[in-house]
């Protein structure tokens, strides 16, 4: 379960204090589908990052599964990471230099799994995504849907309970985002709790919670038939 | 993440970039191969010298009077007297002197040594062909003479010299052997030059008494006392100190590794400078790859990577660059050491010791220069990281 308690998140851009996140509480609770929307700025990235664990608060704080984690070091937040988050960004972030299988394996060698359960673990992902077939390919030498869908094999290699996708089909054409968005409600279905940043009505609409955030501030937290 | 993983990831990484990584590890490869080629010309020198000295015969000592007029001089019987000391085994009064040889219509310039018979076994100098002055040669004034190499081939070519009649400085010697090579030392060529027996050479030299002595000392051990020895003859005889020099093979053997020794070390260190500029050279490659590979850094510490996986990893690049470096530049710089050697006649040797040191040095380079990019990176906020274009 995701708790968060007055979070705020503020930069300093010279002599002036922003709040890029103004006392946000939230609760999330497992197995949800939520979709965050709002402006371009309002906060949106920066929320996910911090319910990612990729940032850290300013001010507030963050129970994860009734565990406090605002105040925790970088590497052990690496360690949370890894196994309760799994990450889908808008641009992929894939390494280039590694091949599918690679790049899906990597949450799992940091995890200090051994070679032979990596093998099978990673497969695996890339078969729910269905991209058995392209396991040795480079990224270059994939389309950005099936760049976009070896990310999601990265994200549920390591079966994290929570899946954060900041815009995942923001650059896809669109049937490539049904098909990424298909992978997501499965993914959801079988009982992982996801979160979802999007600026499209359509897919929001999948999710069973959408929430608004204008300035840094929720402005609207609604069930959605 | 297993370091063998991190290697191989190495080993990608600089597959993906041939051209960068050879010349970020050529600076390596220079400094490992300079280091190896001028410190094994060192030693190699060094041994050649010292092989020289010992040639030169062992447990040598050398008397030279210097003063002037008849005083200054020792006698023949004088210095053969000295056999019945302590711990000397040969004594080899030499009379020295420049002298014309000609056979037939060729004539040749080189150095005359009058010897007795001890001198052979004294300095070390062995007959190829014919025989060594006798004693019977000293007593009765023998005209015989033996060649050394040099002055055959000038005077002879490839012919045997031995049973042939040379004139030395016009007067007629019957040439009754061939020295040995014996290679060229930093006082002059031991093959240039012919030997004629003391008596002999006093006269043609028309010079009296003894200059130069060389003894042979019956152990190493018993260089010191036969020198203090002689010391004290020769200041009792003279009164001054400055009118004689003994010399002892120990002495200069020792003198001459302490300067070998030193160049050695000097070249070591001169080219150890290149070595810590190939470093340098790692440092600034190290420094523009974490930058570039910002955003990696990010992706992977998104997915669980900690600070010291992402330290292991940097690190372990700059040390497969300096590594892969220090190998290659050991097989260059044997090749090279050997190569340089044989053009400039000097046995170079290649040390385990001084391939273990270069290698040592590069992989501790690789380490010292790689630890500051491999920190920098490991210290990156994943979210800025992630954010960098
Ligand atoms: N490192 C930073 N320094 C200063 N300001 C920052 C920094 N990171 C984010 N911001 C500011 O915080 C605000 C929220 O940014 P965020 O990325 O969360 O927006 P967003 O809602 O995801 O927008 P978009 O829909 O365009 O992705 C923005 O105004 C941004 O300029
Ligand atoms: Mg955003």
């Amino acid at each position: 379960m995701i708790k968060l308690v007055d979070i705020s998140k503020f930069y300093q851009t010279g002599s002036v204090s922003f709040a890029a996140l103004d006392k946000v509480s939230l609760n999330i609770e497992d197995g949800e589908l939520v979709a965050i929307m709002g402006p371009s700025g309002s906060g949106k990235s920066t929320l996910m990052n911090m319910i990612g664990l990729l940032d850290v608060p300013s001010e507030g704080r963050y129970f994860l599964d009734g565990k406090e984690v605002s105040k925790l070091f970088e590497d052990d937040l690496s360690e949370i990471r890894n196994k309760k988050i799994g990450f889908i960004f808008q641009s992929f972030n894939l390494l280039p230099r590694l091949n599918a299988f690679e790049n899906v394996e990597l949450p799992l060698i940091y995890r200090g799994m051994a070679a032979a359960e990596r093998r099978t673990r990673a497969e695996h992902a890339l078969e729910i995504v269905g991209l058995a077939d392209r396991m040795h390919h480079k990224p270059t030498e994939l389309s950005g849907g099936q760049q976009q869908r070896v990310a999601i094999a990265r994200a549920l290699a390591g079966e994290p309970p929570i899946i954060l996708a900041d815009e995942p089909t923001g650059n896809l054409d669109s049937q490539s985002g049904v098909e990424v968005m298909e992978i997501v409600r499965k993914l959801n279905h079988s009982g992982k709790t996801v979160i979802l940043i999007t600026h499209d009505m359509q897919i929001a609409q999948q999710a069973k919670r959408i929430i608004r955030i204008q300035d840094g501030r929720i402005v609207q937290d609604e069930e959605v038939a | 993440m297993g370091v063998w993983q991190i290697v191989k990831l190495a080993v990608k990484g600089i597959q993906a970039n041939k051209m960068r990584s050879f010349l970020t590890m050529l600076g390596v490869i220079i400094g490992v191969a300079a280091v190896i080629i001028l410190v094994s010309i060192g030693a190699g020198t060094s041994k050649s010298v010292t092989d020289r000295i010992e040639g030169m015969g062992s447990n040598l000592i050398s008397v030279n009077m210097r003063g002037s007029g008849s005083s200054a001089v020792l006698t023949y019987e004088e210095v053969m007297q000295w056999k019945e000391r302590t711990g000397i085994k040969g004594i080899a009064p030499v009379v020295n002197g420049s002298v014309s040889v000609k056979y037939g219509s060729n004539k040749y310039d080189t150095s005359l040594e009058g010897v007795n018979d001890e001198y052979r076994e004294v300095r070390n100098h062995n007959v190829q062909r014919g025989r060594f002055i006798i004693p019977a040669d000293i007593s009765f004034r023998q005209k015989v003479a033996l060649l050394g190499t040099e002055v055959s081939r000038q005077l002879f070519g490839t012919m045997n010299p031995v049973g042939e009649t040379v004139k030395i400085n016009g007067i007629n010697f019957k040439v009754v052997g061939l020295l040995e090579e014996k290679g060229s030392e930093s006082m002059g060529s031991n093959d240039d030059k012919v030997i004629i027996p003391f008596s002999t050479a006093e006269r043609l030299m028309t010079s009296i008494g003894v200059r130069n002595v060389y003894i042979q000392a019956e152990s190493p051990e018993m260089v010191e006392s036969v020198v203090a020895q002689i010391e004290n003859f020769l200041y009792r005889k003279t009164n001054d100190e400055e009118a004689y020099r003994v010399f002892n093979q120990a002495e200069m053997l020792s003198t001459v590794n302490q300067v070998t020794g030193m160049l050695t070390a000097m070249l070591g260190g001169i080219a150890s400078i290149s070595l810590l500029v190939g470093g340098i050279g790692i440092m600034n490659i190290m420094l523009v790859s974490v930058t570039e590979r910002t955003r990696e850094i990010g992706i992977r510490k998104a997915v669980g990577a900690k600070r010291r996986d992402i330290l292991r990893q940097f690190l372990i690049e700059a040390l497969v660059v300096s590594g892969t470096g220090g190998i290659i530049g050991i097989t260059l710089g044997i090749g090279g050491s050997r190569l340089l050697g044989s053009l400039m006649s000097i046995p170079t040797e290649v040390s385990l010791k001084v391939m273990g040191l270069a290698f040592g040095f590069s992989v501790l380079i690789g380490i010292i220069f790689g630890m500051y990019p491999a920190n920098k990176a490991a210290k990156l906020n994943p979210i800025e990281a992630l954010r960098f274009e």
